[in-house]
């Protein structure tokens, strides 16, 4: 079996959904959202009443100038912020509503993180990193080996496993980060600014690989971007201004 | 150019939790050494200030204390006799023949005992010691069973307090009075009637002479006519070096323990000081390479580290100083082992103490600040730049 | 497992910092056992004492005699075995500086003390030697005296040059027998103060009863004080554990303050242990982030903490307990004669642990606190 269609059956997290239903229900589904910020007596919006629909298998990106809230809205989809109001429904499941204990436990068969900072633990190897998600499951240590080389062999990183963060580039150690984010086979691949502390070269490379996941593996990605290339790779662009959606 | 101070100081307001911590354990440190000193110099304070210039005990040789000394009434009739002794009023010499006792008494609260000098006295002792002075009721009568108590012990012993009855000797024996020897070896005895005492613990010698000199610089003549003397077996010393004496054991003990405790106790302080040292570094490096870039020379770096250093070992020993004088309110009674005797004393804050503290707490500071200072003035801008 | 190796891996991240850290713990639990120990060497001299033994001494106080007929009477009280006496001669051997104590003992006084083990021809030598001596093995290592030595002591309460002949060195039966005291005749002392001053003859300073029954004491040590009372000397009779820890709480008020003073130094590296903890882990919100962002709990983060901070505690607390050992020794050997009984026991191992396990925990109390509570959001935003 070749490693995507490895993944692509997976393990723990959800199964992908079915031909049929995912054309008529979105996979994720936003109502209302609201997130403000209460500052001594003056309330700052960030969000203001967003909806949006995602799809299965959609490939995203959210766009706007800096303070428009797109890092926001990722988070709160991503599960990692609460919203002030309004509902966030990912595969029939309404994650704003769910008590901070079973939104960590959501998350990690729900979510895969993609950094711009990459975000990898510095006394962990590539291997070690890649594997971390996993330790959340019951998967045994060879089970867990078997995935770990899998993932790693997707991203074409096998013969860096045994390297620690501050041996590899930065493409490197995004390719780990991105191996990371399937190992659980999540529902969902969100990425805050992927190629924003990479070299034009590298930047592509990544974009290349997050392309491919979208493609061949039916990952539904979303992105925040600044970088217009990295836009282009997307099915879709959503636009932010003020916290408001705009056309 | 230097960097400013204000900067200096900035830093360690801005890391509050980590300045508190590191000020903190030293001025536990500084504490800990500060009143060890302030104990020693407490001890001492109350044993030297006991005894007058002019003043001149005599013990038996060898003895190194009056409970241990015996001398005989013989003996004591041919110091008398010497010419360089003071007269009273009335001619006679001011020479005053104590017999000194030590008894067990139970201290007040804990009833531990613990044991107290019992000191007989003339009239012409009273007079040799003009530092004590009567606070309570009145002086004993000549005569009778009556003692006076210093205020030490008043305080400390029970059944020593004005109008209280002490049993000792196979008699009672009451404090018919209270008295204040300012702060001196004094306090921590009571008093009584010589020709009492000697009957009651039925001694047939005293304990130790203490006369006067007319002349101050006679003693070592006095001295030398005392102890050449073949028909005496006796020493002589002046009375404040006498008490000093006594008091070298103990106060060189607590010195020395003191000082260790504090030196091992400082190397624990001086590596919180280290590790917050190296941290504030390692955290400022972008800024290090902006101040180079900007023109402050390596000197002006390691010096504003070394100050950020020296300012928090500051801190440290002005907090350990004022924990350590609220001391100065408690007083200390402990047997002094050399003179087997109990003795109260206080703690003494001395401007050498404070000066030794600070000195301390900053040496504290530099020793901890100066390898961090040292790295943050040798990076190379460039690299300071790149890292921030 | 995985949790060990992260722990262990973070823990030497900053290998100069843990560094400076372990040897802070090392020097404060050091420092904290060897203060134990010496208050533990105070009371020794105590806890080794009998309780089956019984010491008479003047009621007024110590420093007063006995006359030495009373030993016919204390022997005549019902419940006692064995009557000796001893009397202390503190004299100075060479210097101030060597003091150890000097005793001049009754011919009965070996008896009543079975734990002194002395070879049968040495205890023969010494019965009769009138000037003759024996000293306990530690106190003969010290001075490096062999039998048969000419020992001189000076004088202080009994003035003039005295010379003894060592004629045997006593072992003590078990480890708290003490082996630091020398020993000679009361009869020499005597007949050589009554000599020179005739008055002070036939005085002692205590005597030393054993019971036949060791359930008595209390009885017997009232009935020797009965015969006693109303005459020239009334006495004071108590178990020589008693006796012992009389000295002891005379020195009270110093072992309060050595025995909180060893709580200060724990404290202090404390202070130190929870700043470099504190620092740590505001260093590494990023990293607490992500793990929460990646689906791990709060406290998990909390226990990340708690576990790299127990684990430099304890391996600091484990390195100073091996250093109390060697210390201890040292120490022993040159205050050995003074404050014998200077061994750390183990009990004070494990308040030692203990001590390492406290500041382990204290110090990432506060730390761990805050991180399991950090927002992710917040959190992440402290990487780049």
């Amino acid at each position: 079996m070749s490693p995507e269609a490895a993944l692509a059956h997976g393990a723990e997290g959800g199964a992908l959904p079915d031909d049929a239903d995912s054309a008529k229900t979105p996979l994720v589904s936003i109502r209302n959202l609201s997130k403000y910020y209460v500052r001594g007596d003056q309330v700052i919006p960030v969000l203001v009443d967003i909806d949006l629909d995602v799809g299965a298998g959609e490939y995203i990106a959210l766009m706007g100038p800096s303070g428009s809230g797109k890092s926001t809205l990722l988070n709160l989809v991503a599960g990692i912020d609460k919203p002030s109001s309004g509902e966030i429904r990912v595969a029939g499941v309404d994650i704003a509503r769910l008590s901070d204990a079973d939104l960590a436990l959501w998350r990690a068969s729900h979510v895969g993180f993609i950094f711009q900072f990459y975000n990898l633990m510095p006394v962990l190897t590539a291997y070690g990193n890649v594997e971390l998600p996993l330790l959340l499951t019951t998967l045994s240590r060879a089970e867990r080996r078997a995935r770990v080389d899998m993932a790693l062999a997707l991203v074409g990183l096998s013969d860096r496993a045994d390297h620690k963060p501050n041996e590899l580039s930065g493409g490197q150690q995004q390719r780990v980060a991105i191996a990371r984010a399937l190992i659980a086979d999540p529902t969902l691949i969100v990425a805050d600014e992927p190629t924003g502390d990479l070299d034009r070269t590298t930047a592509e490379e990544i974009l290349g690989l997050l392309e491919r996941l979208n493609d061949d593996l039916g990952k539904t990605i979303i992105m925040v971007t600044h970088d217009p290339k990295a836009a282009e790779k997307a099915h879709r662009l959503v636009h932010l201004e003020k916290g408001v959606l705009v056309e | 150019m230097a960097i400013p101070v204000g900067y200096i100081a900035r830093n360690l307001v801005a890391r509050r939790l980590t300045t508190t911590l590191t000020a903190g354990g030293m001025a536990l440190v500084v504490y800990v050494f500060a009143t060890v000193l302030m104990l020693s110099a407490g001890l001492e304070k109350t044993l030297v200030a006991t005894g007058q210039d002019d003043n001149v005990v005599v013990i038996r040789r060898s003895s190194q204390t009056e409970v241990q000394s015996g001398i005989a009434r013989a003996q004591a009739e041919v110091v008398e006799t010497l010419p360089q002794i003071a007269l009273t009023s009335d001619g006679r010499p001011l020479i005053s023949k104590e017999p000194v006792v030590l008894i067990n008494l139970p201290k007040r609260g804990s009833g531990k005992p613990a044991n107290v000098v019992i000191r007989g006295v003339t009239a012409n002792g009273l007079t040799l010691r003009p530092q004590v002075k009567l606070v309570a009721g009145r002086m004993f009568q000549p005569g009778t069973a009556e003692i006076i108590a210093g205020h030490s012990v008043a305080d400390g012993f029970q059944g020593a307090g004005l109008g209280e009855t002490l049993r000792f000797a196979s008699r009672d024996w009451k404090i018919v009075g209270v008295f204040d020897a300012g702060h001196t070896a004094f306090d921590s005895e009571i008093w009584g009637d010589a020709e009492q005492m000697l009957q009651a613990f039925r001694r047939t010698g005293f304990s130790s002479l203490l006369f006067r000199l007319n002349d101050p610089d006679d003693f070592d003549a006095v001295k030398s006519d005392i102890e050449n003397d073949p028909r005496l077996t006796l020493e002589a010393k002046r009375e404040k070096r006498f008490y000093a004496e006594q008091s070298e054991a103990l106060s060189k003990f607590i010195r020395y323990l003191g000082t260790s405790i504090s030196i091992i106790f400082s190397i624990g302080a001086v590596i919180g000081a280290a590790i917050t040292m190296y941290a504030s570094v390692a955290s400022r490096t972008g800024e290090i390479g902006t101040l180079r870039a900007l023109g402050f020379s390596r000197a002006a770096i390691l010096t504003a580290f070394l100050g950020e250093a020296l300012l928090l070992g500051l801190l440290g020993g002005v907090a350990g100083l004022v924990a350590a004088s609220a001391m100065q309110a408690l007083s200390i009674s402990t047997t002094n082992f050399q003179t087997f005797a109990e003795i109260a004393f206080s703690f003494t804050l001395t401007p050498g103490i404070v000066i030794a503290s600070l000195i301390f707490a900053l040496a504290m500071g530099f020793i901890g600040g100066f390898l961090p200072a040292a790295r943050a003035a040798k990076m190379k801008i460039v690299d300071a730049l790149r890292a921030a | 497992m995985f949790v060990s190796l992260l722990v262990l891996r973070n823990a030497f991240r900053h290998k100069l910092r843990t560094t400076l850290t372990i040897v802070g713990i090392v020097v404060a639990v050091a420092a904290f056992g060897m203060l134990r120990t010496l208050i533990d060497a105070w009371y020794a001299g105590a806890n080794a004492s009998s309780s089956a033994r019984l010491v008479t001494r003047s009621s007024v106080s110590l420093v007063f005699s006995l006359p030495l007929s009373y030993a016919q009477k204390i022997r005549q009280v019902e419940g006692v075995e064995g009557v000796g006496w001893a009397n202390w001669f503190g004299g100075v051997y060479v210097n101030e500086r060597n003091f150890f104590a000097q005793f001049a003992i009754s011919q009965s006084y070996l008896d009543l003390y079975p734990e002194f083990v002395l070879p049968d021809a040495q205890r023969r030598a010494f019965m009769a030697d009138r000037q003759g001596a024996i000293a306990g093995r530690k106190l003969a290592d010290k001075f490096g005296w062999k039998v048969g030595d000419q020992i001189p002591l000076r004088g202080t309460i009994y003035p003039g040059t005295w010379t003894f002949n060592l004629r045997g060195i006593y072992d003590g039966s078990d480890e708290g027998t003490d082996t630091s005291t020398f020993f000679f005749h009361f009869d020499y002392l005597n007949e050589t103060i009554k000599r020179q001053y005739p008055g002070r003859g036939d005085q002692t300073g205590v005597f030393i009863e054993s019971l036949r029954n060791a359930d008595d004491a209390a009885g017997v040590s009232a009935a020797i004080d009965t015969t006693f009372k109303n005459s020239l000397a009334e006495t004071l009779t108590e178990t020589e554990k008693a006796f012992q820890l009389g000295f002891v709480s005379m020195s009270e008020a110093i072992l309060l303050a050595i025995q909180a003073v060893s709580y200060v130094v724990i404290v202090i590296i404390m202070a130190v242990m929870a700043n470099t903890m504190a620092m740590t882990a505001r260093e590494r919100y990023g990293e607490y982030a992500t793990f929460k962002a990646l689906g791990f709990s709060n406290g998990f983060v909390a226990m990340l903490i708690f576990a790299e901070s127990l684990g430099i505690a304890l391996l600091g607390g484990a390195l100073g307990v091996l250093a109390t050992f060697p210390l201890a020794e040292t120490f022993a050997q040159t205050i050995g004669s003074i404050l014998t009984g200077f061994k750390v026991s183990g009990e004070t191992v494990v308040t030692q642990m203990l001590a390492a396990l406290t500041i382990g925990i204290v110090a990432a109390a506060v730390p761990a606190w805050r991180a399991a509570r950090v927002r992710i959001v917040d959190g992440l935003r402290a990487i780049g």
